[in-house]
């Protein structure tokens, strides 16, 4: 299992367009990926779960990861929140 | 003649006949089935078409809105293909033997529900998306076709709301005007009114009558006014209403990128006022070059207790990277006993305008001015930040002023946080302060005139006072002079000097305040192109 926690930057936090982007970079790994701002646990592959969190700017959010890319998934994910989020 | 209210996304006039858009409701029935699994093929079916639609409104949108506006139905893509919905739809049509019709609707519904219930506006939004792509998997199922508009003719289109993808289905050639009785500035409509650059009315007080169908109506983006069969007066002033605008519109676009020069060479800056971060888009538009006035009042009016610093930073900041490099100068706390703001307790006064107010109480509640210091010190290394100080009197309190601002910019050095070097001015609203303005210039940067203040100080007039209307004239020599000796005692003494005041957006005085020498005029966001063309013709 690996995790890590990002706070978010953006100003309107995880909208519909950086959340379907996540959901496409989660999807490219075959390890599970839970999302959970402290306030609600969602999914990263699943678009609706994630949008319905209502994760806003300034709140930290962990990541989860578990499978066999576990390693590979948590580097692209992070990267990806760095430069999306 | 029916006049009807709405709330103006965009400025503009369009006269035409009505059109008055209907969904084609599917009529949602429910059926018990046999094969589910068959069931479940028909819906997988209808879904995959609907991906196959999206993906062709996702290329429609792209050519003519923008890869921004057409990010949506990737969007709607995905929330078709989520898990949780696929499971929700598939389990209901299982368990208890639905048609598909059935589950999706019933299915959309929840979803939609759980974001309309979230506590925040753009999600809140997002529950049309829901209802959206499920109408068009059910619609799929049910064989209906999404039409477009039956008119030959260019119309205005009044509807409940519209979804993103009628939106984009609609022919665009063929709307003069959007006017929806819901929606809201951010909806969809509202966007799209923005980007095809139309009228548009949202949340209209109007009826959707069948009978409106066809008739005549105009849409008054200015007044924010639907006005459906209107007789002939009204037409005639509408119709010139509308060639003004036009006419002035497009002379006042050639302006943007143009610099606010007069015919002889000389220059002014023309700056925009703003009382929120909404407005930093108006500005932007506007083709302002900077903030002359950015009203920090707005932070701390109608709330229970005092912003944070943090909550004052986010701000700021979201102002100057807004704003990308272009000065933004930030007038500190301006409050009194006249502006409602309980936990500030202050003490009820006889006459608050010359009462306990701006610097005053910053001088003596030292620590809420320190928060808001530290705010502007921090996000500055955002952008050009500039402060200025409301109702100074005297040098003494620029020399406190001066004494705390470095007290903020040690500590913040002390703990390592970055900022850029602001420049430091203040309001010139008392005679007080135009008297000695010279010795007050060699303490600061620049002076912006607070018109408004300064001809109710001057005159001793309260501006409050309606009866008092008719003699509160800020064209009075009186007011003039002041204005005047400020720009020369300023520049002696090494400061610039501009106007934030009402005054500033006076057409009238355009050419007297550059005959003073006047360095920066700051207007409301939509005068600024105005007075751009005022300033070419001088």
């Amino acid at each position: 299992m690996k995790q890590f926690t990002y706070t978010i930057k953006d100003e309107l936090g995880i909208h519909a367009r950086p959340a379907g982007l996540l959901v496409k970079k989660a999807a490219e790994f075959t390890s599970t990926v839970s999302v959970d701002n402290g306030v609600k646990k969602g999914d990263a592959k699943k678009i609706m779960s994630l949008m319905m969190m209502g994760v806003k700017q300034g709140q930290d959010v962990t990541f989860t990861i578990e499978g066999e890319d576990e390693d590979a998934a948590a580097a692209a994910l992070e990267a990806f929140m760095q430069e999306n989020l | 003649m029916v006049i009807c209210s709405g709330k103006s996304v965009l400025e503009g006039v369009a006269i035409g006949k009505i059109y008055l858009f209907k969904k084609q409701e599917y009529q949602l029935v429910k059926t018990q089935v046999a094969d589910t699994e068959c069931e479940i093929a028909r819906f997988t079916e209808a879904k995959e078409k609907a991906i196959e639609q999206l993906d062709a409104l996702y290329q429609k949108a792209l050519v003519e809105a923008g890869e921004e506006q057409a990010m949506i139905f990737d969007v709607h893509k995905m929330m078709l293909d989520d898990g949780d919905y696929l499971d929700g739809i598939c389990n209901m049509i299982r368990d208890e033997k639905v048609n598909a019709e059935y589950a999706v609707t019933m299915t959309g519904e929840s979803f939609s529900a759980v974001f309309a219930s979230m506590d925040d506006e753009y999600m809140k939004a997002r529950s049309v998306d829901v209802l959206d792509i499920s109408r068009r998997v059910v619609n799929n199922l049910a064989g209906i076709v999404e039409g477009g508009i039956a008119s030959d003719v260019p119309v205005i289109l009044l509807a409940d709301d519209l979804s993103p993808s009628e939106t984009v289905q609609l022919d665009k050639s063929k709307i003069l005007a959007f006017v929806t009785k819901n929606g809201s500035a951010n909806s969809h409509t509202a966007i799209l009114a923005r980007s095809m650059n139309i009228p548009a009315l949202v949340k209209t007080d109007v009826a959707l009558l069948e009978d409106y169908n066809g008739c005549q109506a105009v849409v008054d983006g200015m007044e924010g006014q639907l006005i459906i069969n209107p007789d002939e007066a009204t037409t005639q002033r509408m119709i010139r209403k509308k060639m003004d605008f036009e006419k002035e519109r497009t002379q006042l676009l050639s302006l943007i990128g143009k610099d606010n020069v007069t015919r002889d060479g000389r220059r002014i800056n023309v700056y925009a006022n703003i009382g929120n971060t909404q407005d930093v888009e108006k500005v932007l538009e506007s083709d302002a070059g900077g903030i002359g006035l950015f009203r920090s009042e707005f932070i701390y009016l109608g709330r229970e207790t005092y912003p944070t610093e943090e909550e004052q930073f986010q701000i700021y900041k979201e102002v100057l990277s807004g704003m990308k490099g272009k000065k933004v100068i930030i007038r500190t706390l301006d409050i009194g006993a006249d502006k409602q703001v309980d936990y500030f307790e202050l003490p009820r006064e006889e006459n608050p305008a010359m009462g306990y107010r701006a610097i005053r109480i910053c001088l003596d509640r030292v620590q809420v001015f320190k928060t808001q210091l530290r705010a502007i010190y921090r996000a500055s290394a955002f952008g050009t930040a500039a402060i200025m100080f409301p109702m100074i009197i005297s040098v003494s309190e620029i020399v406190r002023i001066k004494e705390i601002v470095e007290e903020v910019k040690a500590e913040l050095t002390a703990e390592g946080v970055s900022f850029n070097r602001v420049e430091l001015g203040i309001m010139i609203e008392t005679p007080a302060a135009v008297m000695i303005s010279e010795e007050l210039a060699r303490e600061v940067e620049f002076f912006s005139i607070g018109t408004n203040d300064l001809t109710q100080y001057t005159l001793a007039i309260d501006r409050q006072n309606q009866s008092l209307d008719s003699i509160y004239d800020p064209h009075h020599p009186a007011v003039l002079r002041m204005i005047r000796m400020t720009v020369e005692n300023g520049h002696k003494g090494g400061a610039w000097v501009g106007i934030c005041g009402e005054l500033a957006a006076d057409k009238s005085l355009t050419k007297t305040f550059l005959d003073m020498g006047l360095d920066e005029l700051s207007v409301s966001p939509t005068y600024v192109l105005g007075l751009r063309k005022t300033i070419r013709e001088i």
